[in-house]
């Protein structure tokens, strides 16, 4: 099943959207400027256009459909109340220039997502500006730049990163102009503190560490790992993309970090939609905090604005938001002040949860992890046999089948209407399956899933060609991702004629 | 409320088959001491609650639904046509994942491949990605791609003054620790032959905005021959464009641009406060292995069906790590989904069209308020849909008097351009009725005379 391009559906002097006339006189229209007749875009009519579009949304698999176990990716249930709420006219229709006094609601719930991320993380100050987690780290690594700057230390060029990290930190490393030097694992899957200890000197920047990691494992000598890094001078960056194993749990400055990114797309229940927005918070400790990227809000307390007559800490929110820069700012990461909509969703959500509701969402979430852990790891060879975190992996190849590899597997589950668990990554792990449930799946869900996979382990006994050529339900078959490559076609362009 | 569907019976069931007897024994390898600790949040709240909270906190905004708005400066006021949102909504986009796997994501990896051909149409660019997150953040990219494609020896890049200042910020922000130079603008009134008068071996590139941050447009023969002389010392010519605009104006092809960004919130995205926002990012096929970020490509599947993937990821942090083009991962995707959208459903002669009114609209106001006294149009010719204003009074001023009539004045120009006091950068788009206009010119006047005595 597969659907035309949108060009290929519409016909000259077609559209979908009717403008009303100049209702002022026309002005001169530059001549030089004028574009001619060369603009390719298509013209269609609305009902062409939706179904376009609704058609290819059902060759699209979501949350909404089914089971999305991909690990560190965190494909929680996204409640519709948080689509609602961003779309409010009062949130969705303001200008990021207003005047401040005509955005005070804004303000007010940015700031107060600000103090919500402190609370849950422990640090001083929250900076809300990053776009996305990746956005995030390269804040992060900025902020740890620009700390030891100030403090005259230019020696340090050196970022520490284990090897079972997202290729984004090593990538954010070198955007920020430091050399990254990777760190072994141990058999138990944490930070090998020989290798950690062989690497601290009085080069190192920092380290960036995942904590629950990346194999699911919840490192059992993080405040060993973040004293030893103190003690060489360097700054402890924790990768918040794991973060929905810790909510009410543990806050990560109590465990050492000094600065740390938040997925709100992940842990808070902001929808991924198809590869974002996003939004990548970063927190940091009460030392780094001047270097925090401008503008963040800041509430002011005025008792002139103040009409229930109370003293500040009895004050029932008659309070002034203001953005401000903080001193020593690292600068801007984009325009404006991050994404609004996004931390509209964020909000909603924590409102709803509360601080133990959090906590309950953590606790299931790792629940729900190692319910699946438990039942699959007599199948599959499971990378790590320790109790872990919110995800686990498992190793996609099975001794009695051979010729079968994680992508068969991910792909035969296609089959089965249940999305694949992210494959090949951490890249410390032969074959491996990355399996994150979250806390919104119900036991039935996770019962289905571990049916669907011992059946796919059974087949791929007796029957593997079934799983060589999986899917076999999906809209397409495997794609020549080669051809794709080798002969990059990025547009479409209109037949020639 | 958590969203956990979870009885007290399935929590046994589970614990019972993990083998311990309670949750907290998951958690053991948590330090005792640093384990639960008290988290301060506000009492939960039912939906019915928090969206009566939420109303209330939107209410005490005020938005463009009830306001006459002037302002653009980076952020646009447009007409978002109701299918868009009707798209958006759907949840098969929405609450979908990067299309790793193509077999079940040929709904996104089409849409993402359309939205290509469509920002390619519209710079006559070859190439496209599918998305930054914002105009600012791809113009720095293009600035680190062009430092790449210069092979890491050139290490200045030019930036025109009458780039959005949040722009050149952010490029100095993400280029702090690669030991590059960014010159060009710290002559804030500096032109484009002052621009040239930079150019030289150790240029990577040269960075216009067209229309520039004041709305006006160079003629495309100054554009072409600094785009000329850029090439000459072997720099790249970065456009920063307005997409609307592009609906009505030449592309930056046809005056040598090799990479062409920008914001593309204008295409079918609400102001949103500020985002999210769509960074769009366009390049000469040469340069297609240098680019950042997701690219989707057409292939076909073991039946020869064509169909999508993600391609060139080489490029990318996931595979290359330290040696990545970018560390960008999670991109704008459903933004660009609006755009792509947006974009089909005005089709090519609506684009045109509502260039045309943003443009008609401008100039009208431009030539009312140049009539009221004490307001100076310090315009200059041909320009699109913004325009400087000198004013009588604070910008600031004018603009909280501007709020007593129900207006949302302009961009106070004074803090990042000090020899611009007193100057408000004007905006008037499709949106803006030609009642509004005359509102706008009534207030100003009012204001004008009250401000002199």
């Amino acid at each position: 099943m597969t659907e035309r391009v949108i060009y290929e559906l519409g016909r000259p002097g077609r559209s979908a959207c009717f403008l009303p006339d100049p209702d002022v006189p026309r002005a001169q229209l530059p001549a030089e400027w004028v574009r001619g007749d060369d603009l390719l875009l298509p013209e269609v009519s609305e009902v062409d256009l939706t179904r376009h579009y609704v058609r290819l949304s059902q060759l699209n698999y979501g949350v909404d459909l089914g089971f999305y176990p991909l690990g560190s990716c965190t494909m929680k249930y996204n409640p519709k109340v948080n689509e609602d709420a961003c779309r409010l006219p009062g949130f969705a229709n303001t200008h990021p220039y207003q005047p401040e006094e005509t955005v005070q609601g804004n303000l007010q719930l940015m700031y107060e997502l600000q103090t919500y991320l402190q609370a849950l993380s422990g640090f001083a100050a929250v900076s809300l500006q990053p776009a996305a987690g990746a956005h995030g780290e390269f804040t992060g690594i900025l902020i740890m730049r620009a700390y030891h700057l100030s403090r005259g230390d230019t020696k340090r060029t050196r970022v520490l990163i284990p090897d079972s990290a997202h290729g984004t930190n090593p990538a954010s490393t070198t955007m920020s102009g430091f050399e990254m030097v990777q760190l072994k694992s141990d058999e138990r899957g944490n930070v090998d503190l020989d290798d950690l200890r062989a690497h601290l000197d009085d080069r190192v920047v920092g380290m960036m560490l995942t904590n629950p990691n990346t194999l699911g494992l919840f490192d059992e000598h993080v405040q060993e790992i973040a004293r030893l890094v103190h003690e060489a001078g360097g700054l402890m960056y924790g990768d918040g993309a794991n973060f929905n194993a810790m909510m009410g749990i543990a806050k990560p400055a109590e465990l050492g970090f000094d600065v740390m990114h938040f997925n709100l797309h992940k842990t808070f229940s902001t929808p991924h939609g198809g590869g974002g927005p996003g939004s990548g918070p970063v927190g940091v400790t009460e030392e780094l905090a001047a270097f925090l990227p401008g503008p963040i809000v800041e509430r002011i307390f005025d008792e002139e604005l103040c009409e229930c007559q109370e003293d500040e800490e009895h004050c029932a929110g008659c309070y002034y938001y203001a953005l401000a820069c903080p001193e020593e700012s690292i600068g801007r990461l984009k325009a404006f002040y991050g994404n609004f909509g996004v931390m509209v969703r964020a909000y909603t959500y924590i409102r709803m949860l509360g601080a133990a509701g959090l906590r309950e969402a953590s606790e299931n979430a790792v629940l729900n992890a190692n319910y699946l852990q438990v039942r699959l790891k007599g199948t599959y060879p499971l990378s790590h046999d320790r109790v872990c975190m919110h995800e686990f992996v498992l190793e996609g190849r099975l001794p009695d089948a051979p010729g079968v590899r994680a992508l068969d597997i991910s792909k035969r589950l296609m089959d089965y209407g249940m999305h694949p668990p992210t494959n090949y990554f951490p890249l410390i792990v032969p074959e491996a399956l990355m399996i994150e449930p979250t806390e919104t799946e119900s036991k039935e869900t996770l019962d289905a899933f571990v049916d669907a996979m011992l059946r796919i382990a059974e087949e791929a006994r007796t029957r593997p060609e079934l799983l060589h050529e999986a899917p076999h339900k999906a809209p397409v078959g495997r794609m020549d991702e080669v051809r794709a490559a080798r002969q990059p076609r990025l547009r479409w362009t209109p037949p020639q004629t | 409320m958590s969203y956990v569907p979870h009885t007290d019976a399935d929590r046994r069931a589970m614990l019972a088959a993990i083998g311990v007897r309670s949750i907290d024994e998951l958690f053991a390898d948590v330090p005792q001491s640093v384990r639960l600790p008290q988290v301060t949040l506000p009492a939960p709240l039912s939906e019915v609650e928090v969206m009566r909270e939420l109303r209330e906190m939107s209410e005490a905004n005020a938005d463009l639904d009830h306001m006459a708005c002037f302002l653009g400066a980076g952020a646009y006021h447009h007409y978002v046509p109701s299918v868009v949102q009707h798209v958006l909504n759907r949840s098969e986009f929405y609450t979908a994942y990067t299309p790793y796997q193509p077999e079940i994501s040929q709904g996104t990896l089409q849409t993402i491949f359309e939205y290509q051909s469509m920002i390619c149409g519209l710079t006559g660019m070859d190439v496209s990605n599918a998305s930054h997150y914002d105009g600012a953040t791809a113009m720095a990219e293009a600035v680190i791609m062009a430092l790449s494609v210069t092979r890491g020896k050139r290490r200045k890049a030019i930036v025109a003054p009458s780039i959005h200042p949040e722009y050149r910020q952010v490029v100095r922000t993400y280029t702090q620790g690669m030991n590059v130079e960014i010159v060009g603008d710290q002559d804030l009134e500096a032109g484009l032959d002052a621009l040239a008068g930079f150019l030289d071996e150790e240029t990577a590139c040269a960075i216009v905005q067209v229309p520039d941050f004041f709305g006006r447009l160079e003629s495309p023969k100054a554009l072409a021959a600094l785009a000329d002389a850029a090439h000459k010392v072997g720099a790249l010519f970065v456009v920063v464009a307005d997409p609307i605009s592009l609906g009505l104006l030449k592309p930056p092809s046809t005056y040598g641009a090799d990479i062409v960004v920008g914001e593309g919130q204008p295409l079918g995205i609400p102001v949103s406060f500020g985002g999210p926002y769509l960074g769009f990012f366009a390049c000469r096929e040469e340069y297609v292995r240098r680019m950042a970020g997701r690219l989707v490509g057409e292939t076909v599947d073991g039946q020869g069906r064509r169909g999508y993937v993600l391609t060139l990821a080489t490029r990318e942090q996931h595979i290359r790590r330290e040696r990545a083009t970018s560390n960008i991962c999670s991109n704008e995707a459903l933004c660009a989904l609006a755009a792509g959208v947006y974009l089909a459903a005005v089709g090519k002669r609506g684009l045109r069209q509502v260039a045309e009114l943003c443009y008609h609209k401008a100039h009208y106001a431009a030539d009312a308020i140049a009539q009221v006294p004490g307001f100076e149009v310090r315009r200059r010719e041909p320009f699109f849909q913004e325009f400087v204003v000198r004013c009588p009074l604070r910008v600031a001023e004018v603009n909280d008097m501007l709020l007593d009539w129900d207006i949302i004045g302009g961009y106070d120009l004074g803090e990042a351009y000090p020899h611009l006091d007193d100057h408000m950068l004007l905006c008037v788009t499709e949106m803006n009725t030609r009642q509004e206009i005359d509102d706008l010119v009534a207030a100003l006047r009012a204001i004008g005379e009250g401000g002199v005595e």
